[in-house]
């Protein structure tokens, strides 16, 4: 029996110690009526071997793509020493560190995170992660409307990822609080400051600053921020932990800072695979750290004075405080939490900073490639960290389509998120694309539009 | 000592970018850092060390017996772990589109079939990304039926006194006022206060089955037609569906919606915390409301189903589509334990509670609800002990550190003083059943002979018993350098 051990005399000698004659007597509880027949639609088993061809084919057949699209998921080079120590079973098949004694490896990795992602957005305290980056900002928002008390009104840029809107939008409705969208500037692609004004009577409880926008832009987060607290709110920064290396950091924007900061830290050594898991980080000011969601990791001592870790803070949490809790959250993305550590650490300052730099030289060269396509153009003129929306003169699905049969990705069709755009595609060139990568998607490109490219004497996009 | 505290200006690990020129050319002054952030900076064999050093400090599944109740820290097979880390999986793009991967889709839509299959729901959204998200995702469905028939009175979730604290927890979430049920000296949920708490304002009644308890709720039946005579819907919380996986099916119970914890049925890793995996089951009448994205057919293929197709669904939980590499393993764990192995499951998780419970009786402990049956897990309290010895549930689960066990889930269930909840798991053998039953003999023997030993515990971990009242009064969450 497959990972079950009992022998025929093991059973039988444990039936007897229990005085039953069978297994079948240990459900004798279970009204008759209710014990289920055969699974119908449970295929039989397979043996390891047989699972492990059907999963090499399954993935043979979906292969490897030349990809450009980011959108929120990045595809970065992951170290591998960080898979090999993640998926230690030390690590790997252990729990929430409820047992302190016996789980000091996990706490204490958890405090090195917390530590590395409070200084990475310059806050003061971190968490010890949740879902993923959508999930976090719906629960930033809560928190600020929380933390706040009077206002159930939260702003949102239109520049912040679709999908986290809507993330936002499921888990905060049921509550009554309102999410109020921002416009952008139709020629920067950042927050429109002037659009404002509008909002100034709304009494948010708090404004989202993403940084860099869905659009790769970067968002005027001084200004931004300055704008929240002279309105009384919170500022709720929405980062890419990749960019932090190079740009100011949450807690450094406008004279106060951010007073929160979320973001999605799958580019810290996380795989793609295909959507998650992935993990959702959160920091802020000291003082809001009780309004915080989710395991927080504190140092103290032992009976000896020995340093050590323990879970703290767990009166804000749903075991302890039930229906008063900060929120549900229990199990949150701890496994991926360590892969972000350990990534970190084998990066540090200068190797992390090197990535950013590559990822935005590399987007900007995308960028110029493929902008000397006749009909091609940058949509905004803001300017970028690693991502940046082109306008295509054709509609985009039938061109990212033929790009597929060269098994190249081409980035992210902005089309319905964004009507208003026209023919507008987001891509993305990370530190894992070569000239000769991005050379093949400008020539593949170029054949799939077919028009003439630009002379030498047009200008450019 | 920390990673900080092995930092060394200027080392580095081995990972080196080339970068173009040209650098950080289009980025504005002002939009730059000013200072570096304090990462540590140290080798890569520093930071392996630092980090496999670690990893020692801690209990696990693959080090140590785990009997953590409500947790089902059962064995992690590797073959799951290697098949859903094959690199095309690894290096898919969740914007990918779904002609690029079919083969991932198949499984994701294959694991859909089998749940459905084991909980006999008629359909099944994956997107969840913990079982507390999927009771959000539940919750959420029922007020979204109940709205979309008009019903707006029902503001009331009920949940028993003995649930998990995530139940409340996500029912305050979604907007509902809590209310609580009490259990009967048996442990079940009291009928009759059931009875007279239903009514108009009842949107549902959110139950474990069996119970955080340790034992199966026998009224099921009765309790499902009170809920539904009063116009409310039925949640199961799949936190124990181990316990009678093949065996009983949620959806014959009378559940409406239902989450599964795939990190504890379905054997995917608890990787010290998560990631984990909470899909949502619903019948035919709440498929409308299922969170998205579902994994639809297309002709011969797969793919994502959205908001054309779902118009009232209750929305998106995560960016993208959920926990996907946890979705993997319980994929390859399902199929390899194919259908009978799933009621096997049920049958040995239930044999091995037993067992033990037959065993710790037989050594002098005092098992809660003695007249039960235990299903896959069941609570001992130990007040008699304290009262005698003043040795506590938490000094015997410190003191089970030393003797190689991690400690049982303590102090929960609440309702039962001084609890210990003990869950063995099927993947455990006699011998380390004996062996534990053997440490909890020697304790008890200790708590009487010399309770200072007890309550001094642990001695034998790398740390002794850490204090928490100072942790949580001088709150120190960030390293700074000194």
């Amino acid at each position: 029996m497959p990972f079950i051990p009992h022998t025929e005399d093991d059973t039988r000698a444990m039936l007897a110690a229990i005085g039953v004659a069978a297994i079948d007597d240990l459900f004798d509880e279970i009204p008759r009526g209710l014990r289920a027949d055969a699974l119908a639609g449970m295929p039989p088993a397979l043996s390891e071997m047989e699972i492990a061809r059907l999963m090499h084919e399954r993935a043979a057949r979906d292969g490897t793509w030349l990809n450009f699209i980011g959108a929120g998921a990045y595809e970065h080079h992951i170290p591998a020493a960080v898979w090999q120590i993640a998926t230690r079973g030390e690590f790997y098949s252990a729990y929430t560190p409820y047992q302190a004694e016996a789980s000091q490896g996990t706490l204490q990795v958890l405090y090195e995170y917390q530590s590395m992602m409070a200084s990475l957005t310059a806050l003061d305290v971190s968490n010890a992660s949740l879902y993923d980056g959508a999930s976090a900002l719906a629960e930033a928002v809560l928190m600020a409307v929380r933390a706040h008390k009077s206002s159930r009104r939260v702003l949102v840029p239109r520049t912040v990822h679709p999908s986290w809107r809507k993330v936002a939008r499921t888990i905060v409705r049921n509550q009554g609080i309102e999410l109020l969208e921002i416009p952008f500037d139709p020629g920067t692609g950042a927050t429109a400051l002037e659009a404002l004004g509008r909002f100034r009577g709304s009494e948010p409880a708090a404004v989202v600053i993403p940084q860099p926008n869905f659009f790769g832009v970067l968002e005027p987060v001084d200004e931004l921020a300055d704008w929240a607290h002279a309105n009384g709110a919170l500022a709720i920064a929405a980062v890419n932990p990749t960019a932090l290396a190079l740009l100011k950091p949450p807690g450094e924007w406008g004279p106060q800072g951010a007073d929160i900061a979320v973001g999605d830290g799958q580019p810290l050594g996380v795989p793609l695979a295909g959507g998650g898991p992935y993990l959702g980080f959160m920091t802020c000011r000291k003082d809001l750290v009780r309004q915080m969601p989710g395991r927080i990791v504190g140092a103290t001592r032992d009976r000896d004075g020995r340093r050590g870790y323990v879970l703290t803070l767990q009166a804000r949490e749903q075991h302890i405080r039930r229906a008063k809790a900060t929120s549900n959250i229990c199990t949150n993305q701890g496994l991926m939490t360590t892969a972000a550590t350990l990534y970190l650490a084998l990066l540090g300052p200068a190797g992390l900073a090197e990535v950013a730099r590559a990822c935005h030289a590399n987007t900007l060269a995308l960028a110029a490639r493929l902008t000397r396509i006749r009909g091609v153009a940058r949509a905004f003129s803001g300017a970028i960290f690693h991502e940046v929306v082109l306008r295509l003169p054709v509609p985009v699905a039938p061109v990212l389509r033929a790009l597929r049969e060269h098994r190249i990705l081409g980035g992210c069709d902005l089309e319905q998120d964004y009507p208003e755009l026209g023919h507008a595609l987001l891509v993305c060139a990370t530190e894992t694309r070569t000239g000769d990568d991005i050379a093949r998607y400008g020539a593949e490109l170029e054949r799939v539009i077919g028009l003439p490219p630009r002379s030498a004497a047009e200008p450019g996009g | 000592m920390l990673i900080f505290e092995r930092s060394r200006p200027g080392r580095r690990g081995a990972v080196r970018v080339p970068v173009r020129p040209g650098n950080v050319a289009e980025i504005p002054r002002s939009q730059l850092r000013a200072r570096p952030p304090g990462l540590p900076e140290v080798s890569e064999l520093d930071a392996v060390r630092h980090y496999t050093g670690l990893s020692q400090r801690n209990f696990s599944i693959d080090t140590h017996f785990y009997p953590l109740g409500s947790c089902t820290m059962k064995y992690n097979p590797r073959a799951c772990n290697a098949l859903a880390m094959l690199p095309q999986f690894l290096a898919r793009h969740p914007g990918a589109p779904a002609d690029t991967g079919q083969g991932f889709l198949a499984c994701l839509f294959e694991l859909q079939e089998m749940l459905k299959s084991v909980t006999g729901m008629a359909q099944v959204s994956l997107a969840p990304m913990a079982g507390a998200q999927g009771e959000f995702a539940g919750v959420a469905m029922i007020r979204a039926y109940h709205d979309s028939r008009g019903d707006a009175a029902r503001d009331e979730i009920l949940v028993p006194d003995a649930a998990h604290g995530t139940n409340p927890a996500s029912a305050v979430m979604c907007g509902y006022r809590v209310r609580e049920i009490p259990t009967d000296a048996d442990g079940n949920v009291d009928v009759a206060a059931l009875g007279s708490a239903v009514g108009p304002r009842t949107a549902g009644l959110m139950l474990t089955n069996p119970s955080t308890l340790g034992v199966f709720e026998r009224h099921i039946v009765g309790i499902g037609n009170i809920v539904h005579g009063a116009g409310g819907l039925l949640y199961y919380d799949g936190a124990n569906l181990n316990a009678i996986l093949g065996r009983v099916k949620p959806g014959d119970m009378g559940f409406d919606v239902i989450h599964i914890n795939l990190h504890k049925t379905f054997s995917t890793p608890h990787g010290g915390g998560g990631p984990g995996a909470g899909p949502v089951g619903v019948t035919a009448a709440l498929a409308p409301f299922l969170p998205l994205p579902v994994i639809g057919q297309a002709g011969a293929g797969f793919r994502l189903l959205d908001e054309r197709d779902a118009p009232l669904t209750i929305g998106r939980l995560g960016a993208h589509l959920g926990n996907a590499g946890v979705l993997l393993r319980a994929y390859v764990y399902m199929r390899m334990l194919g259908a009978a192995g799933m009621r096997r499951v049920a049958d040995y998780s239930t044999l091995n509670a037993n067992y033990l419970m037959a065993e710790l009786r037989r050594a002098g402990f005092q098992i809660a609800f003695p007249g039960r049956r235990a299903t896959h897990e069941f609570v001992v309290t130990l007040k008699l002990l304290r009262d005698k010895t003043g040795v506590t549930a938490m000094d015997v689960a410190k003191r089970l550190l030393d003797k190689g066990c991690h400690a049982p889930t303590a102090y929960f269930p609440q309702l039962v003083p001084e609890s210990l909840l003990i869950e063995p798991t099927e993947t455990e053998s006699k011998e380390t059943l004996d062996a534990f039953v053997a440490a909890m003999k020697e304790i008890l023997e200790e708590a009487r002979r010399d309770p200072q030993l007890v309550k001094g515990a642990p001695h034998a971990t790398p740390l002794g018993r850490l204090d928490e009242a100072r942790a949580a009064r001088d709150l120190d969450l960030t390293w700074r350098p000194g």
